[in-house]
């Protein structure tokens, strides 16, 4: 029942897919996981801060993020993102700041709301008496963070990060409403141009799934070297 | 000039009354022994000493410094008051070389050469020198809470706060700890123990509090303590953990 598809299309259009689809996403989705991660650890730490101004903003935000499609915020950043670099350099017109830089400080912003809320979780899972013995041996509030706290969190909420992070990389084919080529985008390109949806959109599912797989073993792999022996 | 020097301190927990006006005070060279009720407010004022906890009114003093003043530099502070805890709290995602080096390094701005160095002596003199590349979660409770009084230890205190550092000890693991505690009392340390081994205060300590109800009650040289407390209550409470 094969006979009228022409796999060949996938395997011509091989460099195609991956050096300019793939890499897009792929170094999209890195990126992403670090800041993302980054801020959205800054954003439960003020959640979590004692000063009200910081929890406040940091709940504001991530409540914000959380209830609205991404694909909205896709469209927000996109428009406003060269506004709001105008403004930070004062220049007249609009910042050019390009379809990748765009789409990294979109979803950065956007997953930072859900990394926050997992590390907010992972934060509280210290017990308190690790930051009492980190102060009283004289560390500040960074130092102890930094050297006792997150180490222990962040290994503590892996698995829940990881999850995560399958659905942002998953998530990052949204891009295509800004028209970017992305994997899902070449592979729609090329199944338009040649009429061979079937075929593409299937490899597109399998090349996903294979990826989403092998993050999962390198995670785990991960967790097995950094765990915490008790 | 005492070591530690508590002042009318009061705390309040929202509308609770966890300390009322309690004042005593620790000579350099002495240990005093803490105890008192489940609930009395012993580990609250030993917290009090390096500010872990906040006090709402009073005053303390540690070696001259007023704890409870805005402008102190509490990290500094508490570099140097080494606190042992009931649950160890050593890091558990550190070795237990790190966790002797950790705070030197970054506190005390020593090389990670020398933190290792002076971290590994003081374990040699807990008699763990052999554990130096394990992880807390590999010893038992006795060694943890060694390598915790060594992790301190390091940092060159010049008074120890213990609270309660055997309660949650097996009973087997009791005396090695204890051991390690009087050692440092015979070598002049000033310590702060909240504790119910009566046995250890009666060999070590110089003076014993009994808390009741955030109250200091009796606050007394160990010969009078344990021969005949004024307080009911403290009597009480006496009978009851030596003839258990
Ligand atoms: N963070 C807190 N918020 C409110 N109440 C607290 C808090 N911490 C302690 N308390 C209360 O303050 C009182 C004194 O507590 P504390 O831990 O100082 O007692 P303790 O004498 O050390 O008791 P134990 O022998 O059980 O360790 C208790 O009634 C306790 O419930
Ligand atoms: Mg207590």
């Amino acid at each position: 029942m094969f006979g009228q598809f022409d796999f060949g299309v996938i395997t011509r259009n091989l460099p195609y897919l991956i050096k300019v689809g793939m890499m897009f996403t792929l170094e999209l989705t890195a990126l992403v996981i670090v800041l993302g991660i980054v801020f959205g650890t800054l954003l439960a730490m003020m959640r979590l801060s004692s000063i009200r101004v910081l929890s406040a903003f940091a709940t504001a935000y991530i409540n914000l993020m959380r209830s609205v499609p991404l694909v909205l915020v896709i469209f927000w950043f996109y428009f406003l993102v060269p506004y709001i670099g105008a403004w930070i350099i004062r220049s007249p017109t609009p910042v050019r700041v390009g379809a990748f830089l765009s789409s990294v400080i979109t979803y950065s912003m956007f997953e930072a709301a859900y990394y926050a809320e997992i590390m907010r979780a992972g934060i509280q899972s210290i017990p308190r008496g690790q930051v009492w013995a980190g102060y009283a041996l004289g560390l500040n509030y960074w130092q102890s963070m930094a050297r006792i706290v997150l180490p222990q969190a962040f290994r503590n909420m892996v698995p829940i990060l990881l999850t995560q992070t399958i659905v942002m990389f998953q998530d990052t084919s949204l891009v295509y409403v800004l028209s970017i080529t992305d994997f899902l985008g070449a592979a729609s390109k090329i199944a338009e141009r040649d009429g061979r949806y079937v075929e593409l959109y299937i490899f597109a599912a399998v090349v996903y799934f294979v990826i989403c797989v092998i993050i999962s073993v390198l995670v785990r792999r991960l967790q097995r070297r950094i765990a915490v022996i008790r | 000039m005492a070591m530690i020097e508590i002042k009318d301190v009061s705390k309040w927990y929202g509308s609770f009354q966890v300390l009322t006006d309690c004042t005593t005070s620790v000579e350099k060279g002495e240990v005093i022994v803490v105890c008192g009720p489940s609930g009395s407010g012993k580990s609250t004022l030993i917290k009090t000493v390096n500010a872990l906890e906040p006090v709402q009114k009073g005053d303390i003093f540690v070696d001259g410094v007023k704890v409870n003043d805005p402008k102190t530099n509490l990290p500094k502070l508490r570099a140097r008051v080494g606190m042992v805890f009931q649950h160890f709290e050593l890091f558990p995602h550190l070795t237990v070389r790190q966790n002797l080096s950790l705070a030197q390094t970054l506190v005390l701005g020593r090389a990670q050469r020398e933190a290792d160095e002076r971290g590994l002596r003081y374990l040699d003199r807990v008699g763990l020198a052999s554990h130096k590349d394990k992880f807390p979660g590999q010893l038992s409770g006795g060694q943890q809470q060694r390598v915790a009084i060594a992790r301190a230890l390091s940092m060159d205190p010049i008074c120890m706060l213990f609270d309660e550092p055997t309660s949650a000890l097996d009973p087997e693991m009791i005396n090695e700890v204890l051991e390690v505690m009087q050692q440092l009392a015979t070598e002049g340390m000033t310590m702060m123990v909240v504790t119910h081994e009566m046995g250890f205060a009666n060999r070590v300590a110089n003076r014993v509090i009994f808390m009741d109800a955030g109250h200091i009650v009796e606050d007394a040289p160990k010969a009078e303590f344990f021969g005949k407390p004024r307080s009911e209550r403290a009597q009480q409470f006496l009978a009851k953990i030596l003839h258990h």
